[in-house]
């Protein structure tokens, strides 16, 4: 994911819709603001719980990749003990 | 809340010089999809110096495309929001996101833009999506 910046004097993945994969075994999906000692800052954020959806965690970002993003939050932290593999949304299809 | 007038007119400008429509009321909207034969394209605006600073060119490199929606129009998302919000409501089952385009045929979606497919992209990507889009939908050249 190096050399484009999308958001010019931000992160690099400033701005962009990403993926992460929870430990919890949630999957939350939404713009990435900034990682730090609280953990991910995301925006616009949906977020797959396989407790709680009738969707397995593939079928719920392949609606999230054809219908975007359902948001669930405005803005959400997760922990850096929750954030596993981070990914740009458009790399999960 | 809306950005001042004079900080969007050039986004708005931008979409006007390749031939997009503006819709800035339901009323306008209503006009131009209510019963919209053939193919549009719905272009939502955005103030995001990034995603629809890549995405306006994307759409102006793609409308020079032999094959094209016979109607391109735009509404302005935070700006025109009456207008916005009517237009979504033809394409409701995607998500809102802007910037982000819709390419109708007869009334239905046949193709989504959303802005996560625009983040990060260059305008030559983008565009090749588009005019990809057009071939596939929009038959014969205009």
């Amino acid at each position: 994911m190096a050399g484009h910046v999308f958001h010019p004097g931000h992160e690099e993945l400033h701005g962009v819709t990403v993926v992460i994969a929870g430990a919890s075994g949630r999957t939350y999906v939404g713009r990435y603001h900034e990682r730090g000692d609280r953990g991910v800052v995301l925006h616009d954020v949906g977020v797959h719980d396989p407790a709680a959806s009738a969707l397995g965690r593939e079928e719920w970002l392949a609606r999230q990749l054809r219908f975007g993003v359902a948001v669930d939050h405005r803005t959400l932290v997760v922990p850096e003990a929750e954030a596993g593999e981070l990914r740009r949304l458009v790399e999960a299809g | 809340m809306p950005y001042p007038p004079a900080l969007v007119a050039p986004m708005r400008a931008e979409m006007t010089r390749m031939g997009a429509r503006e819709l800035t009321t339901a009323a306008d909207v209503d006009a131009a999809l209510g019963d919209a034969k053939g193919t549009t394209l719905v272009f939502v605006n955005s103030v995001c110096g990034c995603a629809a600073g890549n995405a306006r060119p994307a759409l102006s490199m793609a409308l020079q495309h032999a094959v094209k929606p016979q109607q391109v129009v735009t509404v302005f998302a935070g700006q025109d929001l009456e207008a916005t919000a009517r237009a979504r409501q033809f394409f409701s089952e995607y998500q809102p996101s802007s910037p982000s385009a819709a390419l109708l045929r007869d009334g239905e979606v046949v193709h989504f833009v959303h802005r996560h497919q625009i983040e990060g992209r260059n305008p030559q990507a983008i565009a090749a999506d588009l005019t990809a889009a057009f071939e596939k939908f929009c038959g014969a050249a205009v």
